[in-house]
């Protein structure tokens, strides 16, 4: 099924949330999940499927400044 | 400065200004808000040079900097209110005399001295608004929270590699950075700023548009950067922009706060790569 992830569409075989970190080897404490507009706590990463159409934000840290 | 009491331009002033003097959206009336405003700058550094420097020429009545460095030559590639004849001076130092060659009209207070728990309400509480240019989470957490304590809007920004992040924080109104990123990465999971590297435009380009905030916010037109962080990638020349909003669960400004004072989280040099 395709989702969008970040913006750019992207053909995945289901899961969680956290099955899609995993693949893209994104740690998940590095990283802040919105799924379509709306915030998914890291306890949910596990239990929140994604379905066909998703639009997934992975929101790494900025940390920089100086 | 104008004259306090009347607030009236003297005739070179309004020469200086008439660019957005001649802006409805600014006119004489916002030029004289301009002039009142007391914009704080947390760190003197990539991002605080862009924008005390877009600051000063607006005309920004008091500029405020926090900062406990001195300037590195490692700092000149992005820093640009530093020249190489400061090496080793305090950056407070630097930038005061840089904001006031190009407009004397500015008055500029310095802090020499980390932000802490401690000194960060006091020091918020003079200010209109404050801009962010830290460079570690610590500090980014620690100034998100002060904001919201001392109700002051915040501009955050953040840069990295060859990406940059702004987004405007109105306290108790709009998503703050904790609705978001709860708490600071595990510093063993994160690479520091020296570590990782920026691209030095990037400061220009981000701390730009966080003055850009500053002064809408001052002057009261436009629509805010809330609730959306707008993330800039300068190696595609791409702006993104994802919605966020106020969290119910957010541990500051949720529903049912766990954080209810300021405090000093970890090591304030903890780093600022997070990207894998
Ligand atoms: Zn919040």
């Amino acid at each position: 099924m395709q989702v969008k992830v970040n913006g750019k569409a992207e053909e995945i075989q289901g899961g969680t949330v956290l099955d899609l970190l995993k693949i893209k080897k994104i740690e998940p404490q590095m990283v802040a999940v919105e799924v379509n507009d709306k915030m998914i706590d890291r306890d949910h990463l596990a239990t929140t499927q994604l379905t066909e159409g998703d639009q997934v934000e992975f929101l790494f840290y900025m940390g920089g400044g100086r | 400065m104008a004259d306090n009491k009347t607030m009236e331009f003297t005739e070179e002033q309004i020469n200086r200004y008439s660019r957005h003097i001649l802006l409805p959206e600014v006119g004489g009336k916002g030029q004289k808000k301009i002039a009142k405003a007391k914009i704080l700058l947390v760190g003197a550094g990539g991002l605080g040079s862009p924008a005390g420097l877009y600051l000063a020429a607006a005309g920004v009545g008091t500029i405020g900097l926090i900062d406990s460095d001195v300037v590195d030559l490692t700092n000149l590639q992005r820093q640009i209110l530093h020249h190489t004849s400061d090496v080793g001076r305090p950056k407070v130092l630097s930038g005061k005399e840089k904001i006031q060659a190009l407009n004397p009209d500015v008055a500029v207070n310095m802090y020499e001295e980390r932000l802490t728990a401690g000194n960060a309400l006091k020091i918020f509480g003079e200010y209109d608004v404050i801009i962010d240019g830290v460079d570690n989470f610590t500090a980014k957490f620690l100034i998100n929270d002060a904001c919201y304590f001392a109700d002051k809007p915040l501009v955050h920004g953040g840069i990295l590699r060859f990406d940059g992040r702004v987004t405007t924080i109105v306290p108790k109104k709009s998503a703050c950075y904790r609705c978001v990123f709860k708490k600071p990465p595990p510093a063993g999971l994160v690479a520091s700023c020296q570590e990782a590297g920026v691209i030095g435009v990037l400061a220009g380009i981000i701390g730009t548009i966080q003055a850009t905030e500053a002064l809408k916010l001052i002057l009261g037109i436009g629509r805010p950067l809330t609730d959306r962080l707008l993330d800039f990638d300068a190696k595609k020349t791409q702006f993104r922009e994802i919605k966020v909003k106020r969290n119910p669960d957010c541990a500051l400004c949720g529903d049912h706060p766990t954080i209810t004072e300021l405090f000093d989280d970890g090591d304030p040099f903890a780093g600022c790569a997070a990207r894998p």
